[in-house]
């Protein structure tokens, strides 16, 4: 019965879609507001990816939302678990040789290859939250090679917090030194250099690290339980 | 047959929409029901970036001897997923984490056999 309700459901949100959708024609310039961003990007933030630049500076606001966002889920998932520490503290198996051995050769390429997605982000693809996810599957890793070692989520916790700030910091300079919040105050720089387009490398290594730091301590929690 | 094909991208984010949906519906494993939150959300973001697509362009990133008049597809749809995704992840790892909860208390993951839920 719920299984014939649900799937009706389904069917009537399916022909919504189909309704919907059918007026959308497929690859067809639509919106002007992309337009903008892509034909002045360059000149106005000088940041050759344009995906950055809409992420960090046109709609900085938003990214400054959403990065609250995860640090809310963050907070309740250790708050969810915490009471439940205590629970689990069973003697834990160490990984075999081969992946203890492999995982720390691999460990710090995988940070450099995160710091480097997130340094880059207004050049190359990538950014600070995909930096920060790679950067957390390094933890992920040491996680994986030494269960009994559980890195401090203390450290994490600090350097999250030191990276959100430094976001609203350099936000809040934007009111004092440029246009208004998050708005660009240091020179744009050559075009296509590593240091270049202003703020977004410096809020884009912040975001980097929160969301390294982040998703590291999600992971912890998680990996904390049975 | 030409509007399949013209369309496939929309099929394809939709048919994920409306699987992510079934599954939340009619499944009573919660594991299940939070694999159908990232079929979910995996559908909204091939359907934003396939309405973002235009056809013949090429990404928004430019580069050294890339003229800057080069046409590329609409970047609001990708700034959006990219945070969409992140967002993503935090909710199902919330939702992992009450489940474990859940688990703790009831001893039990159907969603049938928690009393509390029951009116």
């Amino acid at each position: 019965m719920r299984k014939v309700l649900a799937l009706l459901l389904v069917l009537a949100v399916g022909a919504g879609f189909c309704a919907v959708l059918a007026e959308i024609p497929f690859g067809e310039d639509k919106v002007d507001v992309a337009n903008h961003y892509v034909n002045n990007g360059l000149k106005e933030t000088g940041a050759a990816n344009i995906v950055t630049s809409v992420v960090v500076t046109y709609r900085g606001f938003d990214t400054l939302g959403e990065v609250t966002i995860l640090f809310i889920a963050a907070i309740g998932l250790g708050a969810v678990l915490f009471s439940e520490k205590k629970a689990g503290d069973k003697e834990k198996e160490e990984a075999s040789l081969i992946v203890r051995t492999g995982s720390k050769l691999l460990f710090p390429f995988i940070i450099l290859f995160g710091a480097y997605i997130f340094m880059h982000g207004h050049l190359t693809p990538g950014g600070g939250f995909q930096g920060g996810a790679v950067i957390a599957s390094g933890f992920l890793l040491m996680y994986l090679a030494w269960p009994a070692r559980v890195a401090g989520r203390k450290r994490f916790s600090v350097v999250e917090s030191l990276a959100g700030l430094a976001f609203v910091a350099v936000g809040i300079l934007g009111i004092i030194y440029g246009a208004g919040f998050l708005a660009n105050f240091l020179p744009l720089g050559t075009r296509y250099a590593l240091l270049s387009a202003g703020v977004i490398p410096i809020i884009y290594v912040a975001i980097g690290l929160k969301v390294g730091a982040e998703f590291a301590g999600m992971v912890g929690d998680l990996m904390g339980r049975e | 047959m030409e509007e399949i094909a013209n369309y496939m991208y929309y099929f394809g984010g939709g048919g994920l929409i409306l699987i992510g949906l079934y599954m939340v519906l009619a499944k009573t494993n919660l594991i299940k029901i939070i694999l159908g939150l990232s079929f979910l959300d995996t559908g909204t973001h091939v359907l934003l970036i396939a309405i973002g697509y235009v056809r013949g362009r090429t990404a928004p990133i430019f580069s050294k001897g890339m003229a800057e008049t080069t046409p590329v597809v609409d970047p609001v749809p990708q700034a959006l997923v990219l945070t969409a995704i992140v967002i993503g992840v935090g909710v199902i790892a919330l939702a992992l984490a009450l489940a474990i909860r859940v688990y703790r208390h009831y001893g039990t993951l159907d969603v049938r056999k928690m009393k509390g839920l029951k009116w």
